[in-house]
């Protein structure tokens, strides 16, 4: 082993400039592979870090508007959802798909002002069922959720986001301090039973009051704004657009629209989504890699050329060496690891580098975003490349970087040796 | 017979082929000191490198210690070279970047001997041959002399039962080239080490035991030497 290394050495020593650049068109190619694997990772992990607060298997159903008449009605009708839809929805006709069901009311329009001491926040209030948080990703600080009792007596009890609690403290005492406490929500009066934790990368502005209070606190108005339900048993995008189709069909049918009317009704269906967010970000990831391959060749060809020359040059030598006794796999041998070592060396050079500019991205681009329509976007969110990658990367470039030296080599163990003495 | 040879023959393929050997018939017994004299082109270096497995032949015999030497495959060549035959060249042959010790230790590696016990060895030949202190020395900084010096350790080293010389004094003055045979009839006679000197040069001829001559592909006369009195430039030195 200590001899091989030697010969290494010496060989690497004696070529600095051939080393250099066979070296920095490893480290290039590795280099551009792990900031190019880092950045799409930053990009994916910005535009879908949102996914993870999403849980799947869920359908958001918003009323709309017809778009054709229908038994004698005009289109262009507006269509509302009611509790009544709810309780339908739960019932017989979809329980073999049908989970929970989550109807829920947002005040529109109407900007209610939360008051307490000094603060005052201008927010929005949501009526929700206790069953909410079982559909919806709702991370509770301090307190507790909505129960099934504020919703039974009505109670006027508030779940609050966990930016607003924070200004509402004021660097004063923790989240458990504000639990029990009174606001004034518009022109009632609300108990604090729960903080939440806020939304990321967005201004949340909700206040989640139970559904049936909502209800009686604005007499008349029973129209719900959306209802979720979580279902279970649609494996493909298919089975779930045969599903809301036949969704559609029955809220169609209750509220005297066609029932191939698409616009009635819409369905925002999250477990669809993430397929194709899914599909999309598979589909970037194989671009990526293709490009990343590619790179990487480049780098491959590099070294198989160096190791051409490089055996030519050496024929000499090696004819010595056969004449003194070297075997052919000797001679291979040599050739191999040599170009073994220069890949594995200059490769691990890339490999770290790459990792730091990754780093130094994850500094800079991470840490800014872009204001787009009132939404701060990240541009780019954890762009890293994993360490496990980046190694199975510089093992793929030094097992290439073999492959490339073996073909040379092995045409220089074939030589008779009489001819190689005879290169100069 | 340490080595014989039966009607071999030796065709250089190309656009001329070319018949260099034309039915070789040679035994040499193990202890002899012998030459193979003849003018460029008479096939002599073509012969020594089929003695020494470097080229192989198209046809007849070669025994190489009652063994017969034809299509072998390089693996095996290689393990012949290594222990059974050194080779001493008119270039020397020597790898420029490594020291002399590290040239001379180098067939040991190819046999496997642990790195220690090689690198003693090699200060030993290189001592016996008055090079101690040019061990650490690379090839460009030392005189033909001792780089041929060098190359003869380098052939020693192995305890081959052969030593092939191609023109081992080609590249070296008169006096230097004295002291080379003189090491070489000094090894033969001490050692009883079969060596096979290819020349051109009558008076190189002269230090060995026994001329073969070689003409156009066939040998000549195979003349007795032990007298040392064949040359016709005179008997005592190596005309330049």
């Amino acid at each position: 082993m200590r001899d091989i290394l030697l010969e290494i050495w010496e060989s690497v020593r004696r070529n600095k400039l051939r080393t250099c650049l066979t070296g920095f068109a490893v480290s290039w190619g590795i280099l551009m592979l792990v900031i190019l694997l880092g950045a799409g990772n930053g990009v994916m992990n910005s535009t879908m870090g949102n996914m993870e607060e999403i849980a799947s298997n869920i359908m958001e159903i918003y009323p709309g508007r017809t778009s054709k008449p229908y038994e004698g009605l005009k289109e262009g009708r507006w269509l509302r959802l009611t509790e009544k839809d709810a309780s339908f929805m739960e019932g017989n006709a979809f329980s073999n798909v049908i989970d929970r069901v989550s109807p829920s009311k947002s005040l529109e329009g109407d900007n209610y002002k939360l008051t307490y001491g000094k603060t005052k926040v201008t927010v929005y209030v949501k009526g929700v069922g206790s069953d909410y948080s079982n559909i919806n990703k709702v991370e509770i600080y301090a307190g507790r959720f909505l129960n099934k009792n504020d919703e039974d007596q009505l109670r006027k009890v508030v779940i609050v986001p966990s930016n607003i609690a924070d200004r509402m403290l004021d660097g004063r005492g923790d989240y458990d301090s504000l639990i029990g406490r009174r606001v004034k929500v518009g022109s009632f009066s609300f108990k604090i039973v729960g903080i939440r934790k806020s939304f990321e990368n967005q201004d949340d502005r909700q206040l989640f009051i139970p559904l049936s209070t909502l209800m009686r606190l604005t007499p008349g108005n029973i129209y719900l704004s959306s209802i979720d339900i979580s279902f279970h048993g649609l494996k493909t995008e298919q089975q779930n657009k045969d599903f809301e189709t036949k969704l559609k069909r029955a809220l169609n049918e209750r509220h005297m629209a066609a029932p191939d009317d698409e616009s009635a009704f819409w369905i925002w269906n999250r477990f669809t989504m993430a397929m194709q967010i899914e599909k999309g970000r598979s589909i970037l990831e194989i671009a990526l890699w293709i490009i990343g391959i590619f790179t990487l060749m480049s780098g491959i060809v590099g070294v198989s050329n160096i190791m051409l020359i490089t055996v030519k040059e050496r024929t000499h030598e090696f004819g010595i060496r056969k004449a003194i006794g070297a075997s052919p796999w000797a001679i291979i041998k040599l050739i191999i690891s040599e170009s073994v070592a220069i890949t594995a060396v200059f490769g691990y050079v890339g490999m770290v580098l790459g990792l730091l500019v990754c780093e130094i991205m994850d500094k800079t681009l991470g840490a800014s975003s872009m204001e787009i329509f009132d939404a701060s976007i990240k541009i780019m969110d954890n762009p890293t490349v994993s360490v496990g990658t980046a190694v199975g990367v510089t093992a793929v470039l030094i097992i290439a970087g073999t492959l490339a030296g073996l073909i040379p080599a092995r045409k220089a163990a074939k030589v008779r040796p009489i001819e190689s003495l005879r290169a100069d | 017979m340490l080595i014989e040879l039966k009607d071999v023959n030796k065709v250089y393929t190309g656009a001329q082929p070319l018949h260099v050997l034309k039915g070789i018939n040679l035994g040499i017994d193990s202890g002899e000191f012998v030459s193979i004299m003849g003018a460029s082109g008479s096939g002599k270096s073509t012969l020594l490198n089929i003695l020494g497995i470097l080229d192989n032949y198209d046809s007849g015999e070669y025994w190489l210690d009652g063994r017969l030497i034809k299509n072998l495959s390089e693996k095996e060549a290689a393990a012949y070279r290594n222990r059974k035959i050194g080779f001493i060249f008119q270039s020397f042959n020597l790898i420029s970047f490594k020291t002399a010790l590290e040239n001379v230790e180098l067939p040991l590696f190819y046999m496997g001997v642990a790195r220690k016990k090689r690198q003693s060895l090699a200060m030993e030949y290189l001592d016996r041959l008055g090079l101690r202190d040019w061990a650490g020395h690379y090839p460009n900084e030392m005189s033909g002399g001792q780089k041929q010096r060098v190359a003869i350790a380098r052939s020693l080293i192995t305890h081959p039962q052969i030593i092939l010389a191609d023109e081992p004094t080609g590249a070296l003055d008169s006096k230097t080239s004295e002291e080379v045979m003189r090491l070489l009839a000094d090894l033969n006679r001490e050692e009883k080490v079969t060596i096979i000197v290819v020349t051109h040069e009558s008076g190189v001829a002269n230090c060995t035991n026994k001329i073969v001559h070689i003409k156009d592909g066939l040998i000549g006369a195979v003349e007795d030497n032990t007298g040392h009195n064949s040359s016709a430039f005179g008997t005592s030195t190596i005309m330049k």
